[in-house]
């Protein structure tokens, strides 16, 4: 996804495979009403099934952006509402915990939420007598992504771990979270360019398996620059 | 007035970056901002600091206003009442008379532009140009709730509303089910204006020492003019109901239309419920006293706004800009200023706004971390920056369908 412009693909001239250049970009986000408002779990279910795949994600994951100095992070949409503001604890703990990672579409993310939060309902027949009052509903907010190049570019390992320390918490986000859930990609940006580019399959697998729903933006800024940071030493000393 | 350099130490230096590099793919954009007054109210305030930001990075912006007449403004005072669910009586030639008005300023106003930005109901009829102007993209930017509007007036401005390429609003809960765009995009507030600057403590308590508020005891304030909807009377029993376990004083601040007479009623009343209370202290502060504001809210234990309705409720990203750990209704835009239990305290009674108050007074550093992340999350979300981003951003959504929008590099 980062590497796809023209521009990108200037070669590094680093040895017999040239690198192709890792583009960083960053991810502007536009929200947009869809109108739709739920003030019960029946309505937040059945709006649930037929909402926009960029709903499903704007909910589950634009809160790790606009709260990412918080720690530990707050909960995903679904779950801070169905906790905080209608009161069933139980289940927003339970939305609260799903791991994110596990799916691979949005379609999939979609039938895990829909799926817990039915079976908690049939569990729990007095949940869905409750209801919030007006103003404090359910809104489905869909998302426009903008996605601009950044001036931070890496052909090198040292590069990459320069433009890593300084590019914002909505670029991380961008090749951390969109490119596998909006975009498709088997794992994250970083993952793929470290093992494919740079030949570094170890590092790339250890990124790859990085959960990034555990962790702030910032954390997660942290350990991956540890990760690249201890490579570079194996590299020097081997060198050395 | 600063540039934009002004904001990086506050903002962050990759948001400004971000700014600028968005900007440039609207370079020489011709925007006019149109709304019906230059001086005094939010969204003049807004677009005084907007428009030469604009201009700042590239966007060839203006601003116009329209030009009424008294019996017009008497007609948009009962729209703007009536939007916001006060039933009005607005007989036929009322009707009339804002048609009319709107016909002429669309003689006058150069709309030889490629995005023609309106705030409010006042220059809405302006989109009739339309089809004299195919090439314009259209916006309607609704300052209002709009959540409950009398379904009369909304449905005489409806049919103008659906003729712009997009609508915006403060809050998903002002939207309405319509098949256009509708964009969210919050107000802010201006981290170097008078009412929001850093302050030292010498400024502060010289406001304080001026306006006679003893700094003895922990303060807690509420910023809003004497209205019912704000619920004073409902601030100090919930303040009455803390001082019976913790000292603490309580200030009032705020101000009423002298033409407002359920202000004066309201007023009345308050005085009434504060009556033999020396520790509750009623300033009735003129509307500029920005920086009387300021230095009250960093002077504030625990800043409230207990309102039973809200616009958006901006005083709320004020006292969160300060650190200061918040209680607040949910109503209107504080929900999405304040994530209860992390970045304030969300109420719903004077009940809970006495039991939150109590827990915010007796543990400081639970008040302490919440104020914190209060600030950083209006760093994050409420900022002029944040504000100015999402309007680049629509005007170059405007053009696209999808929602996706890929940039190459300029």
């Amino acid at each position: 996804m980062a590497m796809d412009t023209q521009a990108d693909v200037a070669t590094a001239g680093l040895g017999p495979h040239p690198v192709r250049p890792f583009r960083f970009y960053t991810s502007l986000i536009l929200q947009e009403s869809t109108g739709l408002r739920a003030a019960t779990l029946a309505v937040l279910l059945k709006l649930l099934r037929t909402v926009p795949e960029s709903c499903i994600y704007h909910h589950t994951h634009f809160f790790l952006l606009q709260h990412n100095y918080l720690i530990p992070e707050p909960t995903n949409d679904f779950a801070y509402w169905i906790a905080e503001v209608l009161g069933e604890e139980g289940l927003g703990e339970l939305l609260a915990s799903m791991d994110i990672l596990e799916h691979r579409t949005l379609a999939s993310l979609r039938e895990a939420l829909i799926e817990t939060i039915d079976r908690y309902v049939q569990e729990h027949p007095t949940a869905r007598l409750r209801f919030v009052g007006e103003g404090e509903e359910f809104f489905f907010i869909k998302a426009v992504h903008v996605i601009v190049p950044t001036r931070f570019q890496a052909s090198t390992l040292e590069e990459f771990a320069y433009a890593l320390e300084h590019v914002s918490p909505a670029s991380l986000y961008f090749h951390m979270f969109d490119a596998r859930l909006r975009v498709g990609e088997r794992a994250n940006d970083f993952a793929v360019w470290l093992s494919q580019q740079l030949g570094l399959a170890e590092l790339g697998e250890s990124v790859a398996g990085l959960d990034p729903y555990g962790h702030t933006l910032e954390a997660l800024r942290a350990i991956l620059l540890g990760l690249v940071r201890e490579e570079l030493r194996r590299t020097e000393s081997a060198h050395a | 007035m600063p540039d934009l350099a002004a904001y990086e130490p506050i903002a962050g230096p990759s948001v400004v970056s971000d700014l600028r590099e968005l900007a440039k793919r609207l370079a020489g954009r011709r925007v006019l901002m149109v709304n019906s007054t230059r001086l005094g109210g939010g969204v003049a305030e807004i677009l005084n600091r907007m428009v030469p930001l604009m201009r700042e990075v590239g966007v060839d912006a203006r601003w116009d206003v329209i030009e009424g007449t008294d019996p017009f403004y008497r007609v948009t005072k009962k729209f703007h009442n009536a939007l916001h669910g006060k039933a009005e009586e607005i007989p036929p030639e009322m009707f009339e008379t804002f048609l009319e008005v709107g016909r002429s300023n669309a003689q006058r106003i150069d709309l030889d532009v490629d995005i023609a930005f309106i705030h409010d109901p006042q220059p809405i009829t302006l989109v009739e140009q339309r089809p004299k102007r195919p090439a314009v993209k259209w916006i309607w930017r609704c300052h209002i709730d709009v959540s409950r509007p009398i379904r009369t007036v909304w449905q005489f401005l409806e049919p103008f509303v659906k003729r712009f390429d997009a609508a915006i609003y403060s809050s998903p809960a002002f939207a309405q089910r319509m098949d256009m765009r509708q964009v969210l995009v919050a107000p802010s507030i201006d981290p170097l204006s008078e009412k929001n600057r850093e302050l030292t403590p010498e400024e502060i308590d010289a406001v304080l020492a001026r306006l006679g508020v003893p700094k003895d005891q922990p303060i807690i304030t509420q910023v809003s003019r004497f209205d019912y909807l704000k619920d004073p009377i409902g601030v100090i029993e919930a303040f009455k109901r803390v001082r019976k376990s913790v000292k603490c004083r309580l200030v009032l601040a705020g101000g009423t239309a002298s033409d407002d007479p359920e202000g004066e009623e309201v007023l009345a009343k308050v005085r009434e419920q504060a009556k033999g209370h020396p520790e509750i202290h009623l300033l009735m502060l003129p509307a500029d006293s920005h920086l009387e504001i300021n230095a009250l809210q960093r002077a504030s234990a625990v800043v409230v706004q207990k309102s039973i309705r809200e616009g958006f409720g901006l005083t709320v990203s004020e006292a969160l800009w300060k650190a200061r750990p918040v209680v607040a209704s949910a109503v209107g835009g504080i929900p999405l200023q304040v994530k209860h239990g992390y970045s304030g305290l969300l109420v719903h009674t004077v009940e809970g706004a006495a039991h939150a108050i109590k827990q915010l007074l007796n543990n400081p550093a639970y008040a302490k971390r919440l104020g914190e992340n209060g600030r950083e999350h209006v760093r994050q979300n409420f900022l002029l920056t944040r504000h100015l981003m999402d309007y680049l951003l629509l005007f170059l959504a405007l053009d696209y369908q999808t929602e996706t929008i890929r940039l190459n590099g300029v």
